[in-house]
């Protein structure tokens, strides 16, 4: 049997892991350590909350966001950052699909001492997605709860009166992320998706306190700490062009650790140059969420539910546009709404 | 090796909805002429143990990147990974990252 590798931070304990971002073996004690003072540093240093702040934490019950529900309620206790921390999650309204992940928000809500606010579609949209699946059938359900799950967060945490958003993103969701809209070409979504605070004007601000926390360190954070999360079917399942994606980013960390970060760090600093067009960045005229065009996605589609139309909302975007807002004319020239892709980043944590 | 081997075998992170959701196996190894290394028990888990979709637990002879090894509580690569010698009452656990929540 080989001698078991000490740690080489402390020098006594018997190392539990390699750090894949610095190739050094450290002890359980020693990583937890580490790692709860790196994403405090990352918190202080990106300057990503205030005094006084209420910031609802988006809680599936996956690792990630498990992970950051504790990492905050303890970092805000021993340094005195002064926030109200609440869980928020989401729930779709598919009868059995949330049951299980609730579950373990509702055990973790208990072990954490945190409010917890589960918010339905039905609360945050009037509709729930098994309503909307009997009026819009199979096929089209898919687009419906995609687009009304990226605002749900935002819905959800205006309505608790939360200041911020905190969302569970880890360094590998954010490389893959700018591996892919790279590979797509996405400009906009490139140039902002690695930022570890956005929104504003408008929108509530979100932040990822966890863009630096390698994925293998928090589920090995989250292992030895004894941190009970739920875990789906696999990520490579539902978005092929994300699987490979993954793959691919998987496959280089394998051969090179920094990959994960180096990618991070590349998405931070791309600059794009001056004369490329940029989508137009515009508010929903009804909901005040981020849309390029008059009214964003999901208050197209729920005009549509509501008119009794529901398959208005499903394709051809601009024409129905000209059709809700009525009098005002849609500026000439209009940007397709990127946004409006389904399926194109996943920019919540579920 | 003169006994069979007897080890606890543990996946976790939504790895053990690929064993019919049981993540705890307590397994006994066969004798075999050589050691039993990770590389055999992996084979073995494959052929014995595993209930569907095998690329998503292996690539080549190894776990399939993302998948995280920890050899009685301590990371694998500080073990030698595919190269560490089984031990009776050894404890191997396998967990998924690749599962989202
Ligand atoms: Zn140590
Ligand atoms: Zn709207």
């Amino acid at each position: 049997m080989p001698a078991p590798v000490l740690c080489q931070s402390c020098g006594a304990g018997r190392a539990a892991l390699r750090r894949p971002k610095t190739g050094r073996a450290l002890c359980r004690a020693c990583f937890v350590a580490a790692f709860e003072a790196e994403v405090h540093g990352t918190i202080v240093s990106a300057r990503l909350f205030q005094p006084g702040e209420t910031v609802a934490v988006g809680a599936s019950g996956g690792k990630d966001s498990t992970v950051l529900a504790h990492l905050l309620r303890l970092l805000n206790e021993r340094h005195g950052y002064g926030l109200r921390l609440l869980l928020l999650s989401i729930d779709e309204g598919i009868a059995g699909y949330r049951d299980d992940s609730l579950e373990a928000v509702r055990r973790n809500r208990g072990r954490l001492g945190l409010p917890l606010h589960v918010l339905s579609y039905q609360e945050l949209y009037g509709w729930s997605m098994d309503r909307i699946a009997r009026h819009v059938g199979p096929k089209n359900n898919c687009t419906f709860c995609g687009v009304f799950r990226r605002q749900a967060l935002d819905r959800g945490a205006a309505l608790l009166g939360a200041d911020k958003i905190a969302t569970g993103h880890n360094a590998d969701d954010v490389a893959e992320t700018v591996l892919m809209n790279f590979l797509r070409g996405d400009v906009g979504r490139l140039r902002r998706c690695a930022g570890i605070l956005t929104g504003g004007e408008g929108t509530l601000p979100r932040c990822k306190p966890l863009k630096h926390a390698y994925e293998k360190e928090i589920v090995l954070y989250a292992y030895f700490q004894g941190l009970d999360y739920f875990s789906t079917e696999c990520v490579y399942a539902p978005n092929a062009y994300r699987g490979h994606t993954r793959t691919l980013l998987k496959d280089l960390e394998a051969v090179r650790p920094s990959a994960v970060a180096d990618l991070v760090h590349s998405g931070e600093r791309l600059a794009v140059r001056e004369d490329v067009r940029m989508p137009t960045q515009g508010i929903c005229q009804r909901c005040g969420y981020l849309s390029s065009q008059p009214l964003c996605k999901a208050c197209v589609l729920l005009e549509g539910l509501n008119r009794g139309l529901p398959r208005l909302g499903i394709g051809k975007p601009s024409r129905l546009q000209k059709a809700l807002t009525g009098a005002e004319k849609p500026e000439a020239g209009f940007q397709e709404d990127s946004e409006q892709s389904s399926n194109a980043v996943r920019t919540i944590d579920f | 090796m003169a006994a069979p081997l007897c080890v606890q075998l543990e996946f976790g992170g939504g790895a053990e909805l690929l064993f019919d959701g049981v993540r705890k196996h307590q397994v006994t190894l066969p004798i075999q002429p050589g050691p039993w290394d990770i590389r055999c028990l992996l084979v073995w888990i494959k052929e014995n143990l595993l209930k569907e979709r095998l690329e998503l637990f292996m690539q080549g002879d190894s776990v399939r990147p993302g998948i995280l090894v920890l050899i009685n509580e301590a990371d694998w690569e500080l073990m030698g990974e595919l190269d560490y010698q089984l031990q009776d009452q050894d404890n191997v656990v396998f967990i998924s990252t690749l599962h989202g929540g």
